[in-house]
């Protein structure tokens, strides 16, 4: 009983250190300018504020209906793109024979291992108009991204588990490759499937350092980047802030909390994304 | 007879060779995009990295240069070195302050969780939502609970006696400070990693920690049942349980955390980037911003040169650690 009652207590505390900071983002969000600052600091707002939302999305050189597009478009275009990639290799590792496949799959394991700072410089130096001139574009923001080491790795361990007779039995009906791939094998790994769009999806909605780096113009720029004169401008005008940093963290937090199974699992089953 | 049975063979293999031929076609078509992007993103500016830190290249490139960047950063007179010394250190201490503490915070939360609480879904729902919010967002939440003047967490403190610091922006050692809390003087060697780092070292760790959750629930739930059965049949104890069973059985889990977590704060940008940018007095200036700074350091002509040789430096570093980390834990490691 005793035991118990510490358990939960310790259990409790953590999750609402945890939580905490969600919470005192929204109820700042919500409070009146001199409310926010007030000493000692009010836990629920005296008066709510909805106007502070419409003011921050409002707020002056920050142009938050464009920056989202921008983030819809780019993740939407990486989460596709890294799904024909990955579906296709992962099949092929798993479920293909052919010349150099060992070799192959264990350098694409070695990828994993190389730490973005090393390729971070050159890819940037790619971008440039010397070479591949992708500076300043949609382009240098999606197309870097189209196929994801991590995610040929947890669908080639689905594939695997797809049984050989299935193969077999479609080979006798006539059904190549692409015919199985389609009908049979994707419908029975769409768990890892939709593991994999989601964790794709939100490692580009949440992506900083490189669109900072390979953009230049507010209109290309997603949310992410958008942040950072959005809040150099609001200063300490914490409700604002706050608020912003609302718009940026709460869809993730919304489709979180729907398709949280599917996150969790995906990191349980290979968590190599660190 | 014989010949046409011959030839029958030579038909059915060579009809068979091309069904081959075919197969490994259509199945080098299936990688292809792959091993495009993958070839063109990843090994070649992998390759191209240690190339161009061969080279003198700022703005535009200018020529070869041979060692001259590493030997600029590891000349022990020059400022590069003192620059690079600096940041590893700073590396270092981040390393200390959170890897630790996240794994020791994580297995304690992954144990009370697997032994079956109500509402255990729930709570690692909870653990694990930091994991997935944006980085630079919570970090501005985290400025503003950090805030000197009308901060949450001055305020909380100074309920046990603690009076009102600057979190990100105090470059003290926190040993100092401390010493000096109780009117001690410590020399400077002790002074710690700053204020700064611990504070953005605690953001670290509430980001973190429901990822390891996971991976130590995982790892948990995966060990069989009969062996806890065994050894209570053979009248073990709870201790003897988590010693001997428990811990052993984790072991993997435990060591590839603890190698993904390392591998992770040595390469630290983001929310170093957004809550000091390296700041105050650089004791923040991990080596990842170090090469950022470098790199967009376009005054020197170098820039490219020397971030790249630095970026590589680093990538030895961490791949000695990891190689350190796989022969001292890695043999502790038991795989049932």
């Amino acid at each position: 009983m005793k035991s118990r009652v510490l358990k939960h207590g310790f259990l409790l505390l953590g999750a609402a250190v945890m939580a905490f900071p969600f919470y005192w983002m929204l109820t700042t969000s919500f409070k009146s300018f001199l409310e926010a600052q007030s000493y000692p600091p009010t836990f629920w707002p005296a008066v709510w504020h909805p106007e502070n939302w419409i003011e921050a999305w409002n707020f002056p050189n920050t142009r938050w209906p464009r920056s989202f597009a921008n983030t819809i478009f780019v993740a939407t275009a990486v989460t596709l793109g890294t799904i024909v990639s990955a579906v296709l290799a992962a099949y092929a590792f798993a479920r293909m024979e052919f010349r150099g496949r060992g070799v192959l799959f264990s350098i694409f394991l070695l990828t994993i291992f190389i730490p973005n700072e090393a390729t971070l410089i050159p890819n940037f130096v790619l971008m440039s108009r010397r070479y591949l001139g992708w500076y300043d574009t949609y382009t240098a923001q999606i197309v870097p991204f189209l196929a994801s080491v991590f995610s040929i790795f947890l669908l080639r361990q689905f594939f695997l588990g797809v049984p050989k007779e299935l193969q077999d039995a479609a080979r006798l009906d006539g059904a190549g490759h692409l015919r199985f791939l389609w009908s049979v094998a994707l419908p029975l790994v769409r768990p890892a499937l939709i593991t994999v769009a989601l964790i794709n999806f939100l490692a580009s909605w949440n992506s900083f350092l490189w669109p900072l780096l390979v953009t230049s113009s507010p209109d290309l720029r997603p949310i992410q980047v958008a942040l950072l004169p959005f809040s150099s401008e609001a200063g300490t005008q914490y409700h604002l802030l706050m608020a912003g940093a609302s718009f940026v963290i709460l869809p993730t937090v919304a489709v979180y909390l729907v398709a949280q199974r599917y996150f969790i699992e995906g990191v349980a089953r290979s968590g190599i994304r660190g | 007879m014989a010949a046409g049975v011959l030839t029958g063979r030579d038909t059915r293999s060579a009809s068979r060779r091309r069904r081959v031929l075919l197969e490994h076609a259509e199945a080098y078509l299936f990688i292809l995009p792959a091993v495009l992007l993958v070839g063109a993103f990843d090994v070649l500016p992998s390759v191209a990295a240690f190339v161009m830190s061969l080279t003198r290249w700022g703005v535009v490139y200018e020529r070869f240069a041979g060692l001259d960047n590493y030997r600029a950063i590891l000349d022990p007179a020059g400022t590069r070195f003192a620059e690079f010394a600096n940041s590893l250190g700073v590396t270092f201490w981040y390393v200390l302050l959170t890897v630790p503490v996240e794994m020791a915070i994580a297995l304690l939360v992954a144990f009370v969780l697997y032994q079956g609480t109500v509402g255990r879904g729930m709570y690692r729902a909870v653990y694990f939502m930091p994991y997935i919010t944006s980085v630079v967002a919570a970090a501005l939440v985290f400025e503003w609970i950090f805030d000197s003047n009308f901060g949450f967490l001055n305020w909380i403190l100074s309920f046990v006696g603690i009076g009102s610091q600057d979190w990100l922006r105090e470059p003290t050692g926190v040993f100092e400070l401390i010493a000096g809390g109780v009117g001690i003087q410590v020399p400077s060697v002790l002074a710690g990693p700053s204020l700064a780092l611990v504070a953005v070292s605690f953001f670290t760790v509430w980001h973190f920690i429901g990822f390891q959750t996971v991976i130590f629930l995982a790892g948990l739930t995966n060990i069989s049942r009969e062996y806890y059965e065994a050894a209570r049949i053979d009248g073990a104890g709870g201790r003897q349980i988590f010693t001997k069973i428990t811990l052993p059985l984790l072991s993997p889990s435990i060591f590839f955390v603890f190698i993904i977590a390392t591998i992770g704060a040595m390469r630290a940008f983001s929310q170093i980037y957004v809550l000091t940018n390296g700041g105050p007095l650089e004791t923040t200036r991990t080596v990842s911003m170090l090469i950022f700074r470098t790199f967009f350091e376009r005054t020197s002509s170098n820039g490219i040169g020397i971030g790249t040789a630095m970026s590589f430096l680093l990538v030895l570093i961490v791949v000695a650690i990891t190689f350190v980390q796989f022969r001292v834990a890695g043999r502790k490691v038991f795989y049932d």
